[in-house]
C-alpha cells in the first residue's frame, strides 16, 4: 500500500507555543488521559485512601470521627465473628476456587472437542455469567427453599431422602449451598476464557505426540497443561479475586446467617459499616482484606512466572 | 496469536458414537443442565399460579399446569419495578458511554501517543481493575454523600466508570497495538491532527473492540449490586436487582412468584443483547484475561 505524500514545500512558520503543545506527545497525552485520570482519582484512588484512613477512626454514619489509631483492629482482633467471617471467606473461597477450576477446564475440553451447535452450546454455557447474579441468586434462594425445595422434592421422590433437607437454615449446609450457587455462577466464565486459550495451542504440536504414540492423558500432561498455565494463572486469580471479595451472593441467598455462619468479610462489612452505621469499623474490617488479596495476587503472578521459566526450561 | 477453529485430535474421526457419546456427550450434557436448570426453575415458577407453587402433591412441580400472569402484571403494576428498570437502563447506557469515551482517549494515549511514563500509567491502570468494589464501597459512600450525590442515579453513572475504565482501557489498548503503525504514519504526513487520526483511523478500524468493550461495560452495570445497595435508599430510585431483593420481600413473606418475575424480566434485557453480540461479548472476556 502505497500512500505518497504530496512535496510540500518547507514552509514551516514559527508556531505558536500552542500549536506547538498539541504537536508535542507529553501534552496531548496528558490531554487524553484527563478523562480517565480524573474519574479514576477522584472515585478510585482517593477512596482507597480514604479507606485506609476510615479504618483507622471510630465514623459513624453522618458524623466526624476521631482518629483512634489501630483500636479498630484490636477490637476486631478479639470478635470472634470477624475470626469467624475470615475462616468463612478462606473456606468459601478454596472450596468454590478448586471446583470452578476443575469443572471449567473439564469443560472447556468438552468443548474444544468436534461438536454439532459448538457456537450455540458455547453461548449457552456461558449464561449464568451474564445474567446479574442477584437475580440468578434469587432463583438459588428459591431452589433452597426450607419447604419447597425442589432439590429435596427430587431426593425424596427418587427414594434417598425421608425429609426436606434444610439448606439455609443449617451452618454447613448453608456454607455448601452458597458454595455450590457460586460454582454454578464462576464455572462459565473459567470454562470460556480456558477454552479461548486451547484454541491458540496449535495441533501441530498433537501431531507430533501422537506420532511418538503419546496417549491421551500424556498429551494432556506434556502439551495441554503446560501451554496452558499462563493463562491458568491470570483465569484463577480473577476467579480468587471476585470469589473472596464476593458479595451479592451471599447477600441474597443467606445474609451472612444462619448466626453468622456465611458472612463472608464482605458482607460483615457492609452489616457493621452501613446497616450498623459504624463506617470505622466496616472500613477497617474491608482493609483486612487487601493483605489477602495481595497475597492471592502474588501468589499467582509468581507462579504464573515459575512456570514461563520452566516451559522454556524444559523440552 | 493464531487462532485455530478445530483444533481436535487427529484421529478423532475413527471413534465411535457409543464411545464419543460416553466421553463427550454425556457429561456436556450434564453440566449443561447443571447450568441452565436455575433459569428453567425460574421461568417456571414465573409462570406459575401460587396454588400450583405451594402445592408438589397435586401438581408436578417440573410443570405448569395453569400457566398465568398474574406475577408479572403484580411486578408491573404494584411496584415500582418499571422505574427500576428505566434507572438501570439510565445508569447503564450513561456509565457506559462515559467510560467508553474515557477509555478510548486513555487507551489511544497509552498506545500510540507513547508519552512519557506511559507504560506505567497502564501498569496502573490495570492494577485498578484488580481493586474490588466491596473494598471501596464504604470510603465512596462517604464521597458520595459528601458531594451530595447520595440517592439519585448520578450517585451510580459517576461510580460505575471505576470499575468499567480499568477494563475497557486495558482490552482497547490490546485492539490498538493491533492497527499497524504505518496507516497513522501516512495520515500525519498528509497533515492530520492526532484527533482527526484517532477519529477516522484508529477507531473505525478497531471498532469491534469498541463494540466488545461497550458491550461488556453494559452487562456489568446493569448487574452492578453493591454500590447500587448503598448508594440509593429510596425505592424509586433503585436498580432492578436492588429493588427485587430489598422491595419484594416484606418481613417474612416472600413473594416468590414476583420474585422469579423480576429475575426473569430484569435478565432478559441483558439475554438479548448478549444473544446478538456473543462472539464481542466474548472476545471482550477473553481479550481482557489473555493480555
Amino acid at each position: 500500500m502505497a500512500v505518497i505524500a504530496e512535496p510540500v514545500a518547507a514552509q514551516i512558520k514559527r508556531s505558536s507555543l500552542w500549536t506547538r503543545a498539541f504537536e508535542s506527545r507529553n501534552f496531548l497525552g496528558a490531554m487524553f488521559m484527563v478523562p480517565a485520570i480524573a474519574i479514576l482519582i477522584l472515585f478510585l484512588a482517593y477512596p482507597l485512601a480514604l479507606g485506609f484512613w476510615l479504618g483507622m477512626t471510630d465514623t459513624k454514619i453522618g458524623g466526624v470521627g476521631r482518629f483512634i489509631g489501630f483500636q479498630n483492629f484490636v477490637s476486631l482482633s478479639k470478635d470472634s465473628v470477624f475470626w469467624l467471617s475470615v475462616f468463612n471467606t478462606i473456606f468459601y473461597t478454596v472450596f468454590a476456587s478448586i471446583v470452578k477450576f476443575a469443572v471449567g477446564l473439564y469443560l472447556a475440553l468438552l468443548l474444544n472437542e468436534r461438536l454439532p451447535f459448538k457456537s450455540m452450546v458455547r453461548a449457552i454455557v456461558l449464561l449464568p455469567f451474564v445474567v446479574p447474579t442477584v437475580l440468578s441468586a434469587i432463583a438459588f434462594w428459591w431452589i433452597y427453599d426450607s419447604q419447597f425445595s425442589i432439590i429435596s422434592w427430587v431426593l425424596i421422590k427418587a427414594g434417598l431422602l425421608t425429609h426436606y433437607i434444610d439448606f439455609l437454615g443449617d451452618p454447613w449446609n448453608a456454607r455448601w449451598s452458597v458454595v455450590l450457587a457460586n460454582i454454578w455462577r464462576g464455572v462459565p466464565f473459567v470454562a470460556i476464557t480456558l477454552l479461548a486459550g486451547l484454541q491458540t495451542i496449535s495441533p501441530s504440536l498433537y501431531e507430533a505426540a501422537n506420532l511418538d504414540g503419546a496417549t491421551n492423558m500424556q498429551r494432556f500432561r506434556h502439551i495441554t497443561l503446560p501451554m496452558l498455565s499462563p493463562i491458568i494463572a491470570v483465569v484463577m486469580t480473577f476467579s480468587v479475586l471476585m470469589t473472596f471479595t464476593d458479595f451479592q451472593l451471599i447477600y441474597t441467598i443467606t445474609r451472612g446467617g444462619p448466626i453468622n455462619a456465611t458472612h463472608l468479610m464482605a458482607t460483615l462489612s457492609f452489616q457493621r459499616a452501613i446497616t450498623g452505621g459504624n463506617l470505622g469499623e466496616g472500613a477497617a474490617i474491608s482493609n483486612a482484606m487487601i493483605p489477602f488479596l495481595v497475597a492471592a495476587i502474588l501468589l499467582s503472578f509468581f507462579g504464573l512466572q515459575r512456570s514461563r521459566w520452566q516451559q522454556g526450561g524444559r523440552d | 496469536m493464531t487462532t485455530v477453529d478445530d483444533q481436535s485430535v487427529g484421529m478423532d474421526y475413527l471413534e465411535s458414537f457409543p464411545r464419543k457419546f460416553l466421553r463427550v456427550y454425556l457429561p456436556l450434557g450434564l453440566i449443561i443442565l447443571f447450568l441452565l436448570f436455575p433459569f428453567y426453575w425460574m421461568a417456571v415458577t414465573t409462570f406459575k399460579p401460587d396454588a400450583e407453587m405451594y402445592d408438589y402433591e397435586k401438581y408436578n412441580p417440573f410443570l405448569i399446569a395453569h400457566p398465568t400472569l398474574e406475577h408479572i402484571k403484580k411486578l408491573f403494576f404494584d411496584t415500582d419495578y418499571p422505574l427500576w428498570m428505566w434507572n438501570t437502563v439510565i445508569v447503564s447506557v450513561s456509565s457506559t458511554f462515559i467510560s467508553l469515551f474515557a477509555s478510548v482517549c486513555a487507551a489511544y494515549a497509552i498506545e500510540r501517543l507513547r508519552y512519557k511514563g506511559s507504560r506505567y500509567v497502564g501498569l496502573a491502570i490495570f492494577l485498578g481493575y484488580l481493586v474490588p468494589p466491596s473494598i471501596l464501597f464504604i470510603p465512596l459512600a462517604a464521597i458520595v454523600f459528601q458531594l451530595g450525590l447520595f440517592d439519585g442515579n448520578l450517585a451510580l453513572i459517576l461510580t460505575y466508570p471505576t470499575f468499567l475504565i480499568p477494563f475497557c482501557t486495558w482490552l482497547l489498548m490490546g485492539y490498538f497495538r493491533t492497527i499497524p503503525y504505518e496507516l497513522e504514519e501516512c495520515a500525519l504526513i498528509d497533515g492530520a491532527t492526532r484527533l482527526q487520526i484517532l477519529v477516522k483511523i484508529t477507531l473505525p478500524l478497531s471498532l469491534p473492540g469498541v463494540i466488545s468493550a461497550g458491550i461488556f461495560a453494559f452487562t456489568l452495570s446493569w448487574n452492578e449490586f453493591i454500590y447500587a445497595l448503598t448508594f440509593i435508599s429510596s425505592s424509586e430510585n433503585k436498580t432492578i436487582p436492588v429493588g427485587a431483593i430489598t422491595e419484594l420481600v416484606n418481613g417474612d413473606v416472600y413473594h416468590w412468584g414476583a420474585l422469579m418475575a423480576a429475575a426473569l424480566t430484569g435478565s432478559v434485557p441483558v439475554v438479548i443483547l448478549y444473544s446478538f453480540f456473543v462472539e464481542y461479548y466474548v472476545s471482550a472476556m477473553t481479550g481482557a484475561v489473555k493480555e
